[in-house]
């Protein structure tokens, strides 16, 4: 088992060492037969603030791997509708006496307000647009096993960073592995701060993926139009999308990722998304042994 | 005894009788008179603070004018200026004399109600500016929100301003500030909160201050928090701008950092901001250009603060913690003792044309009594303000009210130890 963990918060405060161990233990996972049962008789109740379908079906495949029970408690036909807080739902979950408490929130910092709310082990799947630690795990699993250890590999972050948590902790979880990280897009959606914890920030796709080792690109919200961030699709695509003449120019060993869901031809076309490149599909298989790794350390 | 307007600054006694300063001399006596022995302690004007939210009428579950008078006596104030973003806002005289009338029941510091700019504080129509006046009112503003409109903003200085009094600012372009919920810098980006950049309050402090120049009117701005801010003021004062503004302990001590962990008690509006700008408003507060300390006192309970951090009410509490920190600036030299009083009393009375500020002869007996060198940690349990909102709760501070002293009466007194 990877070592002991109380949450599994933000990777923000973790050590390589935390790191590398779930990463060990996830291909330990992937690689054996049946895993531990080390939840039996144990419940996991995923509190989904907001809509998911990679995260909540991974973390409830991977529970149920582990011999647990899952809640599945989404926001739709709560009592969140009758105007109950967060805290109070929290409160209410934790008082059924589950082991373990995965939550997603549209709030930044959600999770570290649940978790002093609750007796039960916190994981955050998705905070606003703080951090998706359990993703960043998955997404460093998903590099390794292609790119081999990644000290010194340049990781190009492309899209909306402003909101993104997955952005914020594949940065600091590429960073604490030894990994290089570029995050470019349009300036609006790239905020300069990056630069303090140790990321390259770029607004020119064409010289950002020149010597990168791999690629993820990230879904660019098209509501955020309205708020004037960038003006239309089309320009969006073309300034900043990974089409199939930008994805032809790179050397054969880069990698393409992206956390899903896809807007497919606006960050990334649709032959890219589907081509030899794409790990894609590849980053949610090895998100069960890396939830799997998590579920199992944490207590 | 500190007493700025005067030139005092060293020993002194000072004889109240019929509610107002008798005598103020090296030595007086006057053997039919109560004592109070202040010796070690500094007896001072009594404290003005020109913004607080006393939440009455409409949330008085956060604060009354009552409790809001406990906290401000508590705190060495004996007046304060109440906002007017009540329920119903203050833009009418009813509202204004309710105001009044709690306070008079209340019976402890003056209150002087500030009346709304615009009807209902939507920023469209102005407010019976006269009539409010006329009521009671001692200035005019639409804080916590801000006048938007342009074209509003200088109709309202040019309207008001043969009425005497200024108009108050709450400099924030919401088109600008947007979702933001905290200063655009590098704790926001970690955070992932959504930032407000600081243009927001600068762009506003810049248009009002050519508006004013314009019209030739009184404007006061309120919780200057940037330090373009500042350097605007005084750049428009050397060239004759009728301007005035205020500090609030909270943006002089604290940066963005305090949000660190998501902390809703150092959420407000404006937001803490960068070292460079409490750098900025220590020069400020120094040399002038900022003419008071407010303190934007702001209750909320813990349904409004115990929340996702996007959620949480804007606003700390701050009457009771406002001498501290003041002291704190005078220990870290960056002010002299009678500049820290000038800033709660001389300043806030001129920028708003308010009776005391001083303790010269026939002067209002409102004086305030601080002990400097008294140790204490914040305690928010033991305020007496309703809410317990401040990210000050545990800090170690020296400098502590022993009495508050209003129209003769002590309205407040420091329980022995």
């Amino acid at each position: 088992m990877a070592d002991r963990l109380p949450n599994l918060l933000a990777i923000q405060g973790m050590t390589r060492a935390q790191v590398e161990s779930l990463l060990d233990r996830a291909a330990s996972l992937e690689a054996g037969a049946e895993p531990p049962r080390s939840l039996s008789g144990k419940v996991v109740a995923n509190l989904f603030f907001e809509d998911s379908t990679r995260t909540r079906s991974s973390f409830e495949i991977a529970a149920k791997r582990l011999g647990a029970e899952v809640l599945n408690w989404t926001t739709r036909g709560s009592s969140v509708s009758k105007g109950e807080t967060l805290l109070d739902t929290v409160r209410n979950i934790d008082a059924m006496g589950p082991h373990a408490i995965v939550m997603r929130h549209s709030s930044s910092g959600a999770a570290a307000l649940a978790a002093r709310a609750a007796r039960a082990v916190m994981i955050n799947a998705g905070d606003g647009t703080h951090e998706h630690p359990s993703q960043a795990l998955l997404d460093a699993f998903t590099l390794k096993r292609h790119l081999g250890p990644l000290e010194g590999k340049r990781i190009l972050i492309v899209g909306d960073i402003l909101h993104s948590r997955v952005a914020r902790s594949n940065l600091r979880c590429l960073t604490l592995l030894g990994a290089r990280v570029t995050f470019c897009g349009p300036p609006t959606l790239v905020p300069g701060e990056f630069a303090a914890e140790g990321a390259e920030i770029s607004f020119d796709l064409d010289r950002a993926l020149e010597g990168a080792d791999a690629v993820m690109m990230l879904r660019v919200q098209l509501e955020r139009q309205t708020d004037a961030l960038f003006p239309t699709a089309r320009e969006y695509a073309r300034r900043w999308g990974l089409t199939q003449a930008r994805a032809e120019r790179l050397p054969p060993g880069v990698k393409v990722l992206h956390p899903g869901p896809m807007n497919r031809n606006v960050e990334i076309a649709t032959q890219v998304a589907d081509g030899p490149r794409s790990l894609i599909l590849e980053q949610v298989r090895h998100g069960v042994a890396v939830r799997m790794a998590v579920l199992e350390a944490c207590a | 005894m500190i007493d700025p307007r005067n030139g005092v600054d060293g020993p002194r006694d000072v004889l109240l009788r019929d509610g107002a300063v008798a005598e103020v001399g090296e030595k007086v006596s006057d053997p039919a008179a109560e004592v109070l022995d202040a010796a070690g302690k500094w007896v001072v004007p009594g404290l003005i603070d020109v913004h607080v939210h006393l939440r009455e009428p409409g949330e008085e579950g956060k604060e009354t004018v009552l409790s809001g008078s406990r906290a401000a006596v508590a705190g060495g104030f004996t007046a304060v200026v109440a906002m007017p973003n009540t329920r119903p806002p203050n833009d009418s005289p009813q509202v204004t004399e309710l105001v009044l009338a709690r306070a008079r029941a209340a019976d402890l510091c003056r209150v002087y109600p500030a009346g709304a700019i615009s009807k209902g504080l939507l920023g469209e129509e102005l407010s019976e500016m006269g009539e409010l006046l006329a009521a009671g009112c001692v200035c005019f503003t639409d804080d916590g929100r801000p006048v938007m409109s342009a074209g509003l903003m200088r109709r309202a200085l040019l309207y008001a301003r043969p009425l005497g009094v200024p108009v108050m600012a709450h400099e924030e372009d919401l088109t600008l500030s947007g979702h933001g919920v905290m200063n655009e810098g590098p704790t926001a980006a970690r955070l992932g909160l959504l930032p407000v950049p600081r243009s927001a309050e600068v762009a506003m402090v810049a248009r009002d201050l050519v508006l004013a120049e314009e019209v030739d009117g009184r404007l006061h701005l309120a919780h200057v928090s940037c330090a373009e801010s500042v350097a605007l003021v005084r750049e428009a004062r050397r060239r004759g701008v009728r301007v005035t503004c205020e500090a609030t302990p909270h943006h002089f001590t604290l940066t963005d950092e305090a949000v660190d962990g998501y902390r809703t008690e150092a959420k407000m509006n404006p937001p803490l901001r960068r070292p460079e700008d409490v750098a900025a408003l220590r020069q400020g507060l120094a040399d002038g250009t900022i003419d008071c300390i407010a303190t934007d006192h702001a209750p909320h309970g813990p349904l409004d603060k115990e929340l996702e951090f996007d959620r949480a009410a804007n606003g700390v509490v701050g009457l009771e913690t406002a001498v501290p920190l003041a002291l704190e600036l005078v220990g870290a030299g960056a002010l002299s003792p009678s500049r820290a009083v000038a800033l709660l009393t001389d300043g806030p009375a001129r920028a708003f044309g308010l009776p005391g500020g001083h303790l010269g002869k026939g002067a209002a007996a409102d004086v305030t009594v601080i002990d400097p060198s008294a140790e204490w940690v914040v305690d928010a349990e033991r305020f007496r303000s309703r809410c317990r909102n401040t990210p000050f709760h545990g800090r170690k501070v020296r400098g502590r009210v022993t009495h508050t002293v209003v129209g003769g009466r002590a309205v407040f007194e420091e329980a022995q130890r």
